[in-house]
Formats: C-alpha cells, structure tokens, sequence
C-alpha cells in the first residue's frame, strides 16, 4: 500500500504539486507509524514558550521541571476525545492515589481562540483537581506543539462552527524533564498506569 | 409510521406464504442497549452520545440518521486516530448492521455528534434520540445525560 503510493506519487512525478501531495501523505498516513525516533518530544529544558494557566499563572517549560509530568492537547469544543482523555486520566490519577501527588498533569489546548484562561478554569473544573488547563497566544501554542512534537489542524465543521484535529496522545517526562513515553488515545488503564509509574520511579532514581 | 407497519405486517405474510421479500426490518428488531451521554457546559459546544444498537432480526438493518429534538444538527459521527496518534471526527455515513450483528457508539469511536444544541444538556436529565433506518423505520430512546466525567453507561 505504501510502496503504491510512493511509486503513484512518483510517476506523476515532477512538479511541486506531487511534493505537496507526497508531504501530505507523508505526515498524515505515511510511514511515520508507530511514532519514529525523530518524532518524540524534545526534553522540556530544551522547549521555550509561554502560556497562561487556568488561575491566570504565567507557565513554561521551567514549570514542570523538578516533578514528573503528565501532557495532552485538546480543546474544550471537543465533544468525544477529550473529555474521554480527561476521564482516563482522572481514573489513572485516582488509581495512583498518593503516588500521583506529586505529579504536573497538564492539558494544553490548540484552540485558544475560544479556550480564554476562564473557559479551562470552567472546564478543568469538572475533572481530577491535579488537571490544569493551560492556553495562550496562538504562537505559542505552536512553539508548545512543536516541542511535543504534536500537531494540530482547524477543520471546518458542517455546522458552520470548527472542529480541531489533533494529536491524542498523553505524554510522559521524567522530573529531568526528560521524555519517558507516551500514552496512546484511549489506552487501556492496565497498560496506561504502569507507563505512569515508570515516569514516575525515574524520578525517584535521579533523586537517589 | 402506521405506513411502516403495515407493510412489515404484509412482508411478514408474503414471507409465510413462502414468497421472498425485500428486506423489511421493524424497529421491534433493533435493540439499543446502554445509551448515555455526557452534560455539556452551556449550548455552543457539540455533545456527543454513545449506545449499542442491536439488530436482532433476520435482515440487514441501516442506520441512515438521528434526530432529536435537543440538537438541530444530530449526525452519526467517527473519530479516528492515525498512527501518529492524530484524532480526527468525521460524519460516518450510512451504518449497516448485519442480523445478530450490534455496533457500538463508543468514546473514540461512532458517536451521535449532537450539534446545535437547543439546550444546554444537564446531569441527571434525558433527551428523546431517534434512529431513522433506510426502509423508513425509527427507534427512539431516552438517553440519559451523566456528567461531563463520565467514562461510560454506570458512571
Ligand atoms: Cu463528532
């Protein structure tokens, strides 16, 4: 299938319109797959931006150094992945208990055109205390989801209105900052929180 | 309606008298099992509502569409996520079930995409959803509305 394709593309060949075709193919079905090496996320001493936190804290990278963190991107306009995302999450964080207190659980969004500081206060507000809900000027959420490596897209919705595509993962870093891994959308709690507590005991390695 | 079941009636005769019919499934022959949803705050955001749909019959059912009176644009709705790990919803179409066959409305899956809210939807409240099928029969349930939290039908 995608030998297929690289040959189509290939024989239509020549202009900038196959590259862009290519490209596209590329980053939306290509073989990109189970996330390459080059598409993890950077560590976070290495990302820059700033952003604003549901109770209106100026937040960067520096914020979830020194504890492990917990990420996701979404959007509170989101009528299915996103509250699902922050349901598990929730239940993971319940199942931790005490484990998970000293954690940075953060939900960013890629829409904060309608996601003001007040909208993740409201939205935040109805899932785990430890979620925080953090937005800003739209050139930084773009600095935030490049240094994730995480995309996202405005899609046109057929109710007049827009919807947002998005990277679903949940991802992990270690107190170091350093990248530990990812969860995958709607993963099952069996595999999700032993990937939890691996961010989780790195971080009590490096106290050590 | 009195239409559909008439001519269910009269399939059911012709399939006695050993003539072969064109599929005719009746809406005694979708079964829809655990339907929930969950609040929404305010009426701008789309809601989404999941359930199991069930076709007990002995021919193919197609679900073809919803409405409700809660949301002036119901649609069935697909999220997928690629192997890069990027959801995308999109309306997912005319849905056949085979006989003895269910399909899940599912976080992350099919969902009905309440969009247009004519009202705010409210834990604890139920809203009226209709499945309109393609030979012109409708199951409505009463889908009860859990809270924004909700994982699933017990939550
Ligand atoms: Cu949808």
């Amino acid at each position: 299938m995608q030998r297929r394709a690289i040959l189509g593309y290939g024989a239509a060949g020549v202009g900038a319109v196959a590259l862009m075709l290519f490209v596209g193919w590329w980053r939306v079905d290509g073989p990109g797959a189970p996330a390459p090496v080059g598409q993890r996320p950077v560590t976070l001493t290495e990302m820059d931006f700033r952003l604003t936190d549901h109770e209106g804290n100026a937040v960067g990278p520096e914020t979830l150094i020194g504890r492990p963190t917990m990420a996701f991107f979404g959007f509170t306009y989101c009528p299915d992945v996103c509250p699902t995302t922050l349901s598990d999450i929730s239940g993971w964080l319940d199942d931790l208990g005490d484990e998970a207190d000293e954690m940075n659980v953060v939900f960013i969004t890629v829409d904060p055109e309608r996601d003001t500081v007040e909208t993740m206060a409201e939205y935040v507000g109805y899932f785990h205390p430890a979620i925080r809900g953090w937005t800003g000027p739209e050139e930084q959420i773009a600095r935030v989801a490049d240094g994730f490596r995480a995309t996202y897209e405005r899609v046109p919705a057929e109710s007049g209105d827009y919807t947002m595509n998005h990277t679903a993962s949940v991802f992990l870093f270690a107190a170091s900052g350093r990248f530990v891994t990812m969860i995958d959308y709607h993963e099952p709690k069996e595999f999700a929180v032993p990937k939890i507590r691996r961010a989780l005991e790195e971080e009590m390695e490096g106290a050590t | 309606m009195k239409k559909y079941i008439l001519t269910g009636t009269l399939a059911a005769l012709l399939t006695l008298g050993g003539l072969s019919v064109p599929a005719l499934a009746g809406p005694e022959d979708v079964v829809v099992e655990n339907a929930w949803s969950r609040a929404s705050i305010g009426m701008n955001r789309p809601g989404a509502a999941y359930m199991t749909i069930r076709n007990t019959g002995d021919e193919p059912v197609t679900l073809i569409g919803l409405t409700t009176p809660l949301a002036m644009m119901p649609e069935i709705h697909e999220t997928k996520t690629n192997a890069e790990g990027v959801s995308s919803m999109s309306p997912a179409g005319e849905i056949a079930i085979a006989p003895g066959e269910s399909i899940a409305l599912e976080p992350g899956g099919l969902h009905a995409m309440l969009m247009r809210l004519q009202e705010p939807m409210t834990e604890g409240d139920t809203f009226p959803l209709t499945l309109l099928f393609d030979d012109g029969g409708e199951v409505t349930v009463e889908v009860p509305i859990l809270g924004i939290a909700a994982r699933g039908p017990e939550d």
